[in-house]
């Protein structure tokens, strides 16, 4: 830096340090609580250091659930979670990429009819729209079904946005020389586009997985069956209303699993994740 | 046969004309340049010949046939362009090979087509990199490797040099000649830089505002010009123009401010007539005072070290017409001021200043 | 929105073909049901559907007209309001210490993105934990050391609180990323620049970080609020459902409620149609914002 002031750089660890230890502290007391027996748990004080019971609790609701909750184990629950993100990512990404594709590189009739129809999505959440939605969801015979879960939240105006800005920055002259090649539309789309979009792919992709894991309010009308329950709304649906008689020890344990696989995505592909956050701004 | 004719070509893009009327023969393993200034058209006709455009009316025909409506990779052309549009997640053989792989040649065939064009272009070496890796003159390179893979019956070029550096520029100029020779093989040339086009060219088209100035010969086109454009747009610094009336017995051109330019051959034909009389730079000479054909008023020498350029006006008082002239560098010492200045009867070139077009003398 | 190619490919039914998946879908799934919401918010109908009646606006009209409504729209303004404003505020600090530093600065940024990857609930699970009434950590420190009594169960202001906690932790981390990554795309030069002229650190900040960063923090200001109004229906739904009484009764969980527990479809169809008109109020507010970035 220009001036070397070490009492505003203590300042300035200080306050990020605080920051740090102040956001990791549920998850802290979280971890804490899933180590511990279910009777330590409704004692007060409660623990701010593990217990003993950690492979104990964690085995427990992976493989059995939780006793008097109506869920089924966090195992099968984390594994509709993982289907519910991983199509959802990926499913937004390949028809907003064949869209966005269509958009830029062909000047067809009703083209700008389409692209608003698309924006139009962006107005159009999920809670604006209920109701109709979960009619026409019953309609088709979809709920409690993995399609019911994805197909309606793959469209997506703003992955369209992205790869269209994306595809407007390649040279147009890229697309001439693949059609002097010989290069039908398709073939340059799959040899040419797909690979230098690799990037934005992977960028969205870790937003969208993180999207698609977190949902709520979707599975939340779609699912009824607890065989078809995310790890999301399982969790949700592990405290009853009256706070009696809840096994905190292994609530939090399932908030835990619930917690790392997204977390683990961001820290993991963290470029990536900072990458195509940034971008949204452009 | 890969000659190329365009016919009477027009292109619009909605109302604005760009292309007005062009028709030219190329003939078989001919290095024709298109040339002119920015916003002409010669890149849009280049663009046709490709198939990238659309031809709004007249017809476009490479080696005998007509492809107005066929896809570019059936018109059998390659082109390089501008910013070489290299393929930049492939490395230089897969950038060489893409094209022949869509037409689905047997591997063999495409390793020795591309170890061939590699050798020729002396980027054997470079195969394996990928595009980010190489340099501007590289990747120009490799460009020319992706046209010349192909065999094609006609290359066409949209400014493949202006990307490089002046020294490197002329250098690849230079290689682009010995390609041309050593492989002969139609080519259509786009730039608008006029010493390209002079160097490179067979036969120049000039155009200007989507219609054709000049068709010829680089020497041709820079000896007679056909229009004040041509006489302006090649060679520098541009031709002089000097507006006037021919007197009466055609031996003098005087200027609106009355000023007399003596010509260095009679003209009795054009006595009488409005004109502009043309002379380069290049070929103005200093003289004694008696023998001058024009004596303009000099107030700028740029020194360039083999010659000069001097700057002044014909006539007093910075009013009346600007001239320059590019003279030996020992001869512009003495002169500031009036200086006296001739020119031979075979660089004078008169032009008709309603249409700009070329009257001979 | 102009931005075009210069050539395109042949049409043919290709493009037809490409687009067609992102289309069905969003007829299906967006286009269709928002036309019945607005659509049957013009009718009223019993619980089963037998019978319907077209009413015009007067489901508006009762709307507007219901104090527990206009409750609930100055219950989401507060809410949104002070999240957004604590978020950004808090985040801000942070990233500026953290552009301050140089080294660490990318352990810092690993160590305070995560939150971002927990799903909202979660994150009012684990905060409604650390609250709870009886148990919590939190209320137990909250009464041991300065006496006060915790029970967002029965206290309005405490359970509002609460979810401003639960929806802000996660908030900020998004926040700082973007505030980080606008400072760090502010020229050197120019904070040196700053210095000679005799700047210190803090006059820096306010003089020529702040004004340099404004688009991104208008970016955010917009973003915040459209997450504040549609992505907190899980906090509430974990945390307070709504209570206590109308306390955090916000606008999409009164719709939810409304329409699944009270069975007002008419009257839950045109709470809808008011908040698609605020998302499209946002959505117009954001790309004005965008269009002008790109023009200068």
């Amino acid at each position: 830096m220009i001036e070397n002031r070490p009492g505003l750089k203590f300042f300035c660890h200080a306050m990020v340090l605080l920051a740090v230890l102040t956001v990791a502290f549920p998850v802290w007391i979280a971890f804490v609580a899933s180590t511990h027996t279910a009777a330590r748990m409704i004692e007060v004080p409660l623990p701010l250091w593990p217990g003993t019971e950690l492979l104990e609790n964690y085995r427990t609701v992976l493989v059995e659930g939780v006793a008097g909750a109506s869920t089924a184990p966090v195992a099968r629950m984390m594994f509709n979670s993982l289907v519910m993100a991983l199509s959802v990512a990926l499913g937004k990404i390949i028809i907003s990429l064949l869209s966005a594709f269509a958009i830029v590189y062909f000047r067809f009739p009703l083209r700008m009819l389409f692209f608003w129809m698309i924006f139009i999505t962006l107005m159009l959440p999920v809670e604006v729209r209920i109701f109709p939605t979960y009619k026409v969801m019953s309609d088709l015979h979809m709920i409690n079904t993995y399609a019911g879960l994805t197909l309606p939240l793959i469209a997506s105006a703003t992955a369209t946005f992205l790869f269209r800005q994306f595809f407007l920055t390649i040279p147009d002259e890229m697309m001439e020389a693949a059609r002097m090649d010989g290069a039908s539309a398709l073939r340059f789309f799959w040899d040419v586009v797909v690979p230098l979009s690799r990037t934005n792919m992977a960028a969205l992709f870790v937003i969208l997985f993180i999207y698609g894991w977190n949902q709520y309010l979707w599975p939340l009308l779609i699912t009824t069956d607890e065989s078809m329950y995310t790890a999301v709304i399982g969790i949700k649906r592990m405290i009853p209303g009256g706070d009696a008689s809840v096994d905190w020890n292994l609530v939090m344990a399932a908030a835990m699993l619930a917690m790392l696989p997204p977390a683990l995505v961001v820290i993991v592909m963290q470029k990536w994740f900072v990458k195509g956050l940034v971008e949204q701004e452009k | 046969m890969s000659e190329v004719s365009i016919r009477n070509v027009f292109k619009s893009f909605g109302a604005v004309k760009v292309i007005q009327g062009i028709s030219m023969d190329v003939a078989n393993g001919e290095f024709v340049v298109l040339v002119g200034p920015s916003g002409c058209g010669k890149s849009t006709l280049l663009r046709m010949v490709a198939g990238l455009e659309s031809i709004t009316s007249g017809e476009i025909a490479i080696g005998g046939r007509v492809v107005n409506n066929v896809e570019p990779k059936d018109r059998d052309i390659a082109m390089v362009f501008q910013n070489y549009a290299l393929y930049p997640h492939k490395s230089v053989y897969e950038n060489m090979a893409y094209g022949l792989r869509i037409r689905g040649l047997p591997k063999a065939e495409i390793e020795t087509l591309v170890q061939r064009a590699a050798a020729t272009l002396e980027l054997t070496e470079l195969l394996k990199r990928s595009p980010r890796e190489l340099s501007g003159g590289q990747r120009q390179r490799v460009a020319m490797g992706r046209a010349i893979v192909r065999q094609p019956a006609v290359f066409l070029f949209d400014e493949p040099l202006s990307n490089l550096d002046a020294k490197l520029r002329v250098q690849m100029r230079a290689e682009l000649q010995a390609l041309h020779r050593r492989l002969e093989t139609t080519t259509l040339y786009v730039t608008h830089d006029q010493v390209e086009a002079m160097t490179l060219a067979e036969r120049m088209l000039v155009m200007n505002q989507g219609r054709t100035e000049q068709i010829g010969a680089p020497l041709e086109v820079y000896t007679r010009p056909a229009t004040t454009f041509v006489a302006g747009f090649i060679g520098s610094p541009p031709m002089n123009l000097i507006p006037g009336r021919i007197d009466a017995g055609g031996g003098a051109l005087v200027t609106a401010g009355g000023e007399t330019v003596r010509l260095p051959l009679a003209v009795p034909a054009l006595g009488g007539r409005e004109v502009l009389l043309g002379v380069r730079p290049e070929h103005l000479e200093t003289c004694d005072p008696a023998a001058a054909l024009l004596t303009p008023d000099i107030n700028f020498v740029e020194l360039l070290g083999s010659d000069s350029l001097v700057y002044g006006y014909l006539g007093a008082d910075k009013r009346g017409v600007r001239l320059a002239a590019r003279l030996h560098a020992t001869s512009t010492r003495a002169h500031d001021g009036a200086l006296p200045l001739r020119f031979e009867p075979e660089n004078l070139h008169v032009f008709d200043p309603a249409t700009g077009r070329r009257i001979e003398v | 929105m102009a931005a075009e190619k210069r050539a395109y490919f042949p049409v043919g039914w290709l493009p037809y073909a490409l687009v067609a998946p992102q289309l069905a879908i969003t007829l299906v799934f967006f286009m269709w049901p928002a036309s019945q919401a607005i659509w049957q918010s013009l009718l009223i109908q019993d619980a089963f559907g037998l019978n319907v009646e077209f009413v015009g606006l007067l489901n508006f009209r009762e709307l507007f007209a219901d104090p527990y409504y206009i409750n609930s729209f100055k219950v989401t303004a507060i809410f949104s309001v002070t999240m957004t404003v604590a978020a950004l505020g808090v985040a801000l600090v942070l990233a500026a210490c953290c552009d301050y530093l140089i080294r660490g600065v990318q352990v810092y940024q690993t160590l305070l993105i995560w939150p971002y990857a927990v799903a909202p609930v979660v994150a009012a699970v684990l905060w409604s934990f650390i609250f709870n009434p009886t148990l919590g950590i939190l209320t137990y420190a909250l009464h041991t050391w300065f006496g006060v009594t915790w029970n967002h169960m029965l206290n309005g202001n405490q359970a509002l609180t609460l979810i401003i906690i639960a929806a802000g932790w996660k908030q900020i981390s998004y926040n700082f990323l973007f505030f980080l990554a606008g400072m760090q795309a502010i020229p050197k030069s120019l904070i040196e620049a700053a210095a000679i002229d005799g700047a210190g650190p803090f006059r820096r900040f306010m003089t020529v970080v702040l004004p340099l960063i404004s688009p991104t923090t208008f970016f955010l200001l917009v973003v915040n609020i459209v997450y504040a109004f549609f992505d907190t229906f899980g906090v509430i739904d974990a945390t307070t459902q709504g209570g206590p009484g109308q306390a955090t009764q916000v606008l999409v969980y009164k719709v939810f409620k409304d329409g699944f527990m009270g069975g007002d479809l008419g009257g839950s169809a045109a709470q809808s149609v008011v908040l698609m008109v605020i998302v499209m109020g946002l959505t117009v507010v954001q790309f004005r914002y965008i269009e002008r970035k790109v023009k200068y």
